[in-house]
């Protein structure tokens, strides 16, 4: 592994270095952050309001911290994944500039290069995402704050664990570009519709059995349904805590996809931790296996 | 060890493109060797094969007495490589630049501190290493290329067109620089050039056309195989000249005879000793050895090769 630690400054001073890179992977969150922060939020809380069932009414606040939670575990969802393909554009530059050349007519193993490039575009996105995570918990704070400091915890692991899945798909897709072009498309539609498919931008109880079936399959559904989980569970304590029938709330949770089922069962949360891990495995292996035998063979 | 490189019947297809035929050729250890050829001969094809960075189709590729393929990676360590285009990264400065690709090769902490130092002396790059290789002028980019390839003490040097587009002040500095690395480290020095007169001071000359060698040797063979002598004669009335009843080029303040070689300058001076008491022999130059040996000129610019 000579030069692994290297590889992962200079990477990571790259994406920083580069105005264009770093400022593109803050739009995503900054521009949801912004979009839910001035008018997503009163349209989810006035939706969530009516849904209500009959003779049943929350305190405001609780409604503000639902509404919050919910928007911000999106937000984080969609983040987590779509900022790593900036984070990760290097790996296509240094094909477009050249410096790939430079940089493997040195004794460094593929494997190796791959590594640097993966750890420190997991490191660069982290920044940006905690960065993200830090003033969604400012914004809950403001509106209502229900988590408790093992919510917080399992939030912060969630982002961790999702960066690693993001950063791990945008290296196996980048793998395969060669031109700047050809990532800004890339990185296009992945913005516009990884927030879909993942059940972060509409709930996926809302789509039709079929596609719900199809996106089951997904890992990505399992981890927007990981972090909404651990970002709502305050809120649901507390309106059990109120007096809200487990019934209801349960209903509530099927409906925001903390509940997510693979057919017909209820996947756990364990389950949902032991998906997104194998698929983060699974990925990192044939990231590093690309890099080891198709660019031998593609030479 | 004899050679430090050899390569034996080198072929590489892109698709029905015949980009190197068959080609094999030998460097000495501390030779300074030339590959002249336009673009699109093979020139870059070949070197980039050597760097292990594109598989051959056949052949034998021996650098440092290593098969490349059996052991690309000890090659790698054997070669410092200065691309025709800059490639180190622009955003960052020279020092970050060195830094990150001198820990590709193992060095760091103050085994890299000490090799910059050498280096920074070598090349004068004290008063850049802080800026951006970006806002760089060509010649300060040209001297960060050398000191990134020169990083790990590599016994051969790979010079891919190194002073185009270079000012000819710059161009003298990086060929001082590649002088002292062969008087004082014995360092092979492999160049392409598209500059005549650098290939006219190597120790040994590879031409390549359309993917083959076209001719080889060591400039003044090259030049005795390939070319006449040109004795420019001065002083010389009209009546003098025509009396030596040959083809002649008017210049300035002479004319100038082509005569076939050295031997047959010599055997007209001395019939004609009055004629001649003001005059020069000069052999042909290397432009005359590329335009009989491939039928082209060297345009001298700034391109790319296959």
């Amino acid at each position: 592994m000579t030069g692994l630690s290297g590889l992962i400054r200079r990477d990571s001073k790259m994406f920083f270095k580069d105005k264009g890179m770093f400022f593109t992977s803050l739009i995503t969150p900054i521009i949801l952050l912004v979009l839910y922060a001035t008018f997503l939020a009163d349209v989810y809380k006035e939706s969530f309001a009516a849904n209500l069932p009959a003779g049943f009414n929350l305190p405001e606040g609780l409604i503000d911290g639902f509404v919050g939670s919910q928007l911000f575990s999106s937000l984080l969802a969609v983040s987590c994944v779509t900022v790593t393909f900036c984070s990760n554009m290097l790996m296509v530059q240094d094909k477009v500039s050249g410096a790939r050349f430079d940089l493997t007519v040195s004794p460094v193993k593929s494997s190796t290069m791959a590594l640097g490039y993966y750890i420190s575009s997991v490191l660069t996105t982290l920044i940006v995402c905690y960065g993200a995570t830090g003033v969604c918990f400012l914004y809950l704070s403001k509106v209502g704050w229900y988590l408790s400091a093992a919510d917080v915890i399992k939030v912060l692991a969630d982002v961790f664990l999702l960066v690693l899945f993001g950063t791990a798909i945008s290296s196996v897709i980048n793998f395969f570009l060669s031109s700047q072009g050809q990532i800004s498309a890339v990185g296009t539609i992945v913005s516009a519709g990884y927030g879909f498919i993942c059940g972060a931008y509409m709930p996926i109880s809302q789509f039709g059995e079929g596609l719900q079936k199809v996106l089951s399959f997904l890992p990505g559904t399992y981890g927007t349904a990981l972090i909404r989980n651990h970002a709502m569970n305050g809120v649901f304590r507390e309106m059990s805590e109120i007096g809200f029938p487990s019934e209801v709330i349960e209903g509530i949770r099927d409906s925001i996809d903390c509940n997510i089922y693979f057919f017909e069962d209820n996947v756990s949360i364990g389950a949902m931790y032991a998906i997104l891990g194998g698929a983060i495995a699974l990925l990192i292996l044939a990231y590093v296996l690309l890099n080891v035998f198709v660019r031998k063979k593609s030479n | 060890m004899d050679n430090i490189i050899e390569i034996r019947h080198l072929c590489k297809n892109y698709g029905s493109v015949k980009a190197v035929q068959d080609i094999s050729f030998c460097v000495k250890p501390g030779e300074l060797f030339a590959f002249l050829g336009v673009n699109g001969a093979g020139k870059s094809t070949t070197i980039t094969i050597m760097c292990s960075q594109l598989a051959k189709d056949s052949g034998t590729v021996i650098i440092g007495g290593y098969d490349i393929d059996k052991d690309p990676d000890k090659i790698k360590s054997e070669l410092g490589v200065v691309f025709q285009n800059s490639v180190l990264d622009r955003a960052l400065s020279v020092y970050d630049n060195l830094k990150s690709r001198a820990a590709l090769y193992g060095i760091t902490g103050k085994a890299f501190q000490a090799r910059l130092a050498e280096l920074s002396e070598l090349l004068g790059l004290d008063d850049i290493l802080k800026r951006p290789l970006g806002k760089l002028s060509g010649g300060q980019r040209r001297r960060a290329d050398i000191a990134r390839a020169l990083l790990h003490k590599p016994k051969i040097l790979i010079l891919d067109e190194p002073t185009t587009g270079l000012d000819p002040q710059t161009r003298r500095t990086v060929w001082d620089v590649i002088g002292s690395l062969r008087k004082n480290d014995n360092m092979t020095v492999f160049l392409t050039t598209h500059y005549m007169e650098e290939a006219a001071d190597a120790d040994y000359v590879v031409i390549l056309d359309s993917g083959k060698i076209a001719a080889d040797g060591t400039p003044l063979s090259l030049k005795n195989r390939y070319t006449g002598d040109y004795i420019t004669l001065y002083n010389a009335t009209n009546e003098q000249i025509e009396e030596l009843n040959l083809p002649f080029e008017r210049i300035r303040d002479a004319v100038r005879f082509a005569v076939p070689n050295t031997a047959a300058a010599t055997e007209l001076i001395l019939k004609h000793p009055d004629t001649f008491r003001d005059y020069e022999i000069t052999k042909g130059k290397m432009d005359d050895v590329f335009l009989a040996v491939t039928g082209k000129k060297l345009s001298g610019s700034a391109n790319t090769d296959a």
